[in-house]
């Protein structure tokens, strides 16, 4: 178990645990042909994690949203802009887009532009291990299995231990 | 001094030139160009990083398909291109470089895209910026003189390391007018800097440059003996021009001596890679069996030079 704890004295969940859980909660909606979306890099993460536990025959789509963001113009391109890789035809798909923490929505945003430059999704639904709160676009998950308040100076972050489990883990800036 | 390329926090500003750019910087490069590569392969080829910006394309020299692989990638990034023929209109009327360059930025340029036949002009007009107090405004040096030509050799680089993966082993030949090519310049800094195990140039002793050694090559005076068990051959035009200066013989005599054939190309390693920045002149200094064979990658030269183009902009325009 995660010794950190939130400002209320929660403890971090176990992540493994929360990709189980959100597989439960997406397992229902599923059809054939659903494909999964992950956004580099934690999201690319769970949406493994999610292929596997979900038994999807599809390859995941994993994206980099670097080129859509929209704060460029105050921190410039990423420094480590990953290849987005979607091995499969967007138009009419059914998509369930992943991501680690759903925070302002200016990422999900980024990603949808992004995703719609390969063609026009059927649907788009989103799947996210942790809601924080605090958005500034309209914008909300469809699947999520955990929800928290921060504080915005804590940022949530979730990597990967020595032994390859996911984990999370609380930054704090001053 | 400050390396005139890079702004106080050590970020990428304008790209004058490959010599002085630390390694890191040309591996975010050519790492960021390997996904705008993805970009052209999509429904949609554009991304937003420069939605809104205008980009200039200020040649001061004809460049066809220099100026219009930087439109294209400048158009990728959503930016709004304008290309000047100088030559034919402001400096025929007398306007020196750094007047066209106050009336443009007047116009609220957001980047200009350069190329002057004398070294050192978009390094002129970086310093003049600089001193106007706008450093938002970034320079892209797309040829100048003898000096550079940086964005051709990074695309050269993205080439190599497309086909070979490493640097370190490789042994690299470059072949032709290397005197007046700032394609070879760019490359040798490029592929030193890069830690390229052996850069070897070859060409007539009339268009070797003097004391070329001092840039890490190794100098050979005949074609076979740089081919030979090298990785990648790199042919440079031969400038037709050149051919007045008495500086060489005849186009002819050019090719039996420094002209790439099939036969010339079966000492290097099987696997090497031909590669030629454009435009080739057939049977003057490569052979069409060559150019056209399973050994060059002088095509992919040029879509790879599009995705290299847009992540130096897209670098430039961030910082």
């Amino acid at each position: 178990m995660n010794a950190q704890k939130t400002p209320h004295g929660v403890a971090l969940p176990d992540a493994e645990a929360l990709c189980v859980q959100l597989a439960d909660l997406i397992r229902p909606h599923l059809q054939p042909e659903t494909v999964v979306v992950g956004i580099h890099s934690g999201g690319a993460w769970v949406a493994q994690r999610l292929y596997t536990l979900l038994g999807l025959d599809a390859e995941i789509g994993l994206i980099d949203v670097s080129f859509h963001r929209d704060d460029y113009r105050a921190r410039g391109l990423h420094p480590r802009v990953k290849p987005s890789s979607i091995p499969f035809d967007v138009e009419g798909r059914r998509l369930i887009l992943v991501d680690d923490v759903l925070y302002t929505g200016r990422t999900t945003r980024a990603a949808i532009n992004e995703l719609f430059d390969y063609g026009r999704p059927a649907r788009i639904q989103l799947a996210v291990l942790a809601d924080r709160g605090s958005r500034q676009l309209p914008i909300c998950a469809d699947f999520c299995p955990w929800r928290v308040d921060l504080d915005p100076s804590s940022e949530l972050v979730l990597s990967l231990d020595d032994s390859g489990r996911l984990q999370w883990s609380l930054d704090e800036h001053a | 001094m400050r390396n005139p390329q890079l702004n106080a926090n050590g970020e990428l500003t304008h790209l004058l030139s490959i010599e002085g750019l630390p390694r890191e910087v040309i591996t975010q490069i050519l790492d960021t160009a390997s996904s705008f590569l993805k970009v052209s392969h999509r429904d949609v080829k554009k991304v937003p990083l420069l939605r809104g910006k205008s980009v200039f394309n200020v040649f001061f020299e004809n460049s066809t398909r220099t100026r219009t692989t930087f439109e294209i990638a400048a158009k990728r990034l959503s930016a709004d291109v304008i290309n000047l023929d100088v030559t034919r209109s402001s400096t025929a009327k007398g306007e020196t470089l750094l007047d066209t360059v106050d009336n443009l930025v007047a116009m609220h340029a957001d980047m200009f895209v350069v190329r002057h036949a004398a070294s050192g002009a978009p390094h002129l007009i970086a310093d003049h910026l600089r001193r106007l107090g706008r450093e938002d405004v970034h320079v892209v040096n797309a040829g100048d003189g003898r000096h550079a030509h940086p964005t051709q050799g990074l695309l050269d680089m993205y080439t190599i390391r497309h086909y070979k993966t490493e640097f370190a082993n490789l042994v690299v030949a470059i072949v032709g007018d290397i005197l007046h090519s700032r394609v070879a310049r760019s490359d040798i800094h490029a592929l030193t800097t890069l830690g390229a195990a052996e850069v070897r140039a070859v060409g007539p002793q009339t268009l070797l440059p003097t004391a070329i050694e001092k840039m890490g090559v190794r100098v050979c005076h005949d074609l076979c003996s740089a081919i030979r068990d090298c990785d990648v051959v790199i042919m440079l035009r031969l400038q037709n021009e050149r051919m007045n200066g008495a500086l060489l013989p005849s186009a002819r005599e050019y090719f039996r001596c420094y002209g790439l054939t099939p036969a010339v190309l079966a000492l290097a390693r099987p696997d090497a890679i031909v590669m030629h920045p454009g435009p080739m002149n057939r049977g003057v200094e490569i052979d069409s069996d060559v150019a056209d064979g399973p050994q060059a990658v002088i095509l992919p030269q040029v879509t790879f030079g599009i995705a290299v183009r847009m992540a130096v902009m897209g670098i430039l325009a961030g910082n």
